[in-house]
């Protein structure tokens, strides 16, 4: 009896590993897999290649560019970019795991080494680059105005500087710092300035008339306005520039510069202009041209 | 470290702010608590059913479903809370006064919220007076009001100012929930915009507004614990 039973794990451990190694063979389709691309060793590439896995920290909730649905999925511009660079890896797209980064802990994901890049409509500051490193632009954005569709009051951000007019955006982001300079009072925005933990609310705001305009990037605000039935537009034009960029890790150069010649690649070969009009090119139908890349 | 030099004036406002919030909630809930904690010992048993479904509700809804409510619920019926623009405390808490309604919500649902906990310290208080006092007042004739107002709540309110001031404590803590439903310019709101949008290192941050509560609730303990000692000497 005792022997028998040795015998039985025994065979369940042999049987184990045949199928273990039969789920090896069929891996290495593509080029995806380990040892399909080769990089410099040592280099953030080569590790990420051979670990075949990549976390790509990301915005669940910015339609457009990286928003959740409920396949539990993240798609937008964001996800379609971070992608191609885990293709260019040789990672699977099966294979990469994507971690939600709010506006706020950006920096912290990175300098703890939570996520490999981000890419999550992150603007491109000198701030943020005593932190971290940037690749890219690869989009670049500007600030815009949301009103709704029956007010002809708003006709840019210098129609805040009167102080009766009021306005919502979202807290510890670029624009909501950016948009106090133009209140009547900008040391005590309080008069004037709502922030919220995310732009539906500041929607909702706009409807019930709690606030007269909404700012942010302009991308944010055109997949507010395509969704609102004619409810709201945006005020003027575009008043700020918001390069977005791709967070890695400071002090980084080889990944960056291996983004960078990803990226500009990309410009050129269609993949792009397709991930655009895949995503954000669905509220904005001109397809951007790829920015020039800055190398620091 | 040097945020909380460089941004003093940021964190000074922040305390300013989030201290008026506290002094107008906590105005708001003992009024609203008492109210409540006199309804719940009635003697006419529908002022008793609302109380005990106010304390219910409030007691035990999660503090960030009565802001939410507060913050997009009142808007959706169509109120602005313009009944706090009281004049001559417009003037002392200007952001009570102002356009944007989102101070003013955030008064309402920390008030709101708190009351329950008030209305409980203080019927504990009012249970702890021997029931032969009531009863001598209502034999020499006093009313129900004359009651409570004369005999019963001057002696409650001194068994129940201890359970108050860890009522109060808790809701100075639960003010930085403001921050996420509107209010501008309070500590957690400022520790998000530092953090963020000017990009300084969380943990200082963090720090900061840490050091601006316990300005306010290390005296408020202190006080508290003064106030029992003085009790106990008096009760002996």
């Amino acid at each position: 009896m005792r022997m028998t039973r040795v015998a039985a794990v025994a065979a369940v451990a042999a049987l184990a590993f045949t199928v273990a190694a039969c789920g090896g063979d069929d891996g290495d389709g593509g080029d995806t897999g380990a040892g399909s691309k080769t990089f410099e060793a040592g280099s953030t590439m080569e590790r990420l290649n051979k670990a075949q896995k990549i976390i790509i920290g990301t915005k669940f909730d910015q339609p457009g560019f990286g928003l959740k649905g409920l396949d539990n999925k993240p798609a937008g511009f964001d996800v379609e970019i971070g992608k191609i660079i885990a293709g260019e890896l040789g990672i699977a797209e099966d294979k990469v795991e994507y971690i939600e980064t709010p506006s706020a802990v950006r920096e912290e994901v990175l300098e703890q080494g939570k996520a490999d890049i981000v890419v999550a409509t992150y603007t491109i500051n000198d701030k943020r680059k005593e932190r971290i490193d940037f690749a890219g632009p690869y989009y670049v954005a500007g600030q815009h105005i949301m009103i709704r569709a029956d007010d002809s009051s708003i006709t840019g951000p210098d129609s805040f500087k009167a102080g009766d007019k009021k306005v919502c955006s979202v807290q510890g982001s670029t624009p909501g710092d950016n948009i106090k300079k133009y209140l009547a009072n900008p040391a005590s925005p309080g008069a004037q300035l709502v922030l919220f933990d995310g732009y539906q609310k500041c929607v909702d705001a706009l409807t019930n008339k709690q606030v007269d305009a909404v700012t942010t990037d302009n991308v944010i605000l055109l997949g507010y306005v395509a969704k609102s039935e004619g409810k709201f537009k945006l005020a003027g034009e575009k008043f700020t520039e918001e390069p977005y960029g791709i967070g890695v890790k400071k002090g980084d150069t080889a990944f960056r510069e291996f983004i960078n010649a990803t990226l500009e690649k990309i410009y050129t070969d269609g993949r792009y202009a397709k991930a655009w009009q895949d995503t954000a090119g669905k509220f904005d139908s001109t397809v951007p041209q790829g920015p020039a890349v800055n190398r620091y | 470290m040097s945020v909380l030099v460089d941004h003093f004036d940021v964190f000074a406002g922040g305390f300013w702010l989030t201290f008026q919030l506290c002094i107008l909630a906590a105005t708001g809930a003992l009024l609203v608590g008492t109210l409540v904690a006199v309804m719940r010992i009635s003697p006419v048993p529908p002022l008793r059913w609302i109380g005990t479904a106010y304390v219910t509700v409030f007691r035990n809804s999660p503090l960030t479903i009565v802001m939410f409510f507060a913050a997009f619920g009142l808007p959706a019926l169509g109120s602005n809370a313009d009944f706090l623009r009281i004049p001559g405390l417009t003037s002392i808490f200007s952001r009570l006064g102002i356009d944007l309604p989102y101070f003013r919500f955030a008064v309402i649902a920390l008030a709101l919220y708190t009351a329950a906990f008030v209305c409980e310290a203080i019927r504990s208080g009012i249970n702890a007076v021997p029931p032969g006092q009531a009863e001598a007042a209502r034999a020499i004739g006093l009313t129900f009001g004359q009651n409570l107002r004369y005999v019963v709540l001057p002696q409650a309110w001194k068994s129940a100012v201890v359970p108050l001031g860890s009522v109060i404590i808790a809701m100075i803590k639960n003010s930085a929930l403001a921050g996420f439903f509107g209010v501008i310019g309070d500590l957690s709101n400022s520790a998000q915009n530092l953090t963020s949008a000017l990009g300084e290192p969380i943990i200082p941050v963090f720090i900061g507004v840490s050091i601006g509560f316990l300005v306010m609730t290390v005296p408020l303990g202190i006080l508290l614990d003064r106030i029992e000692r003085r009790r106990a000497v008096a009760a002996r």
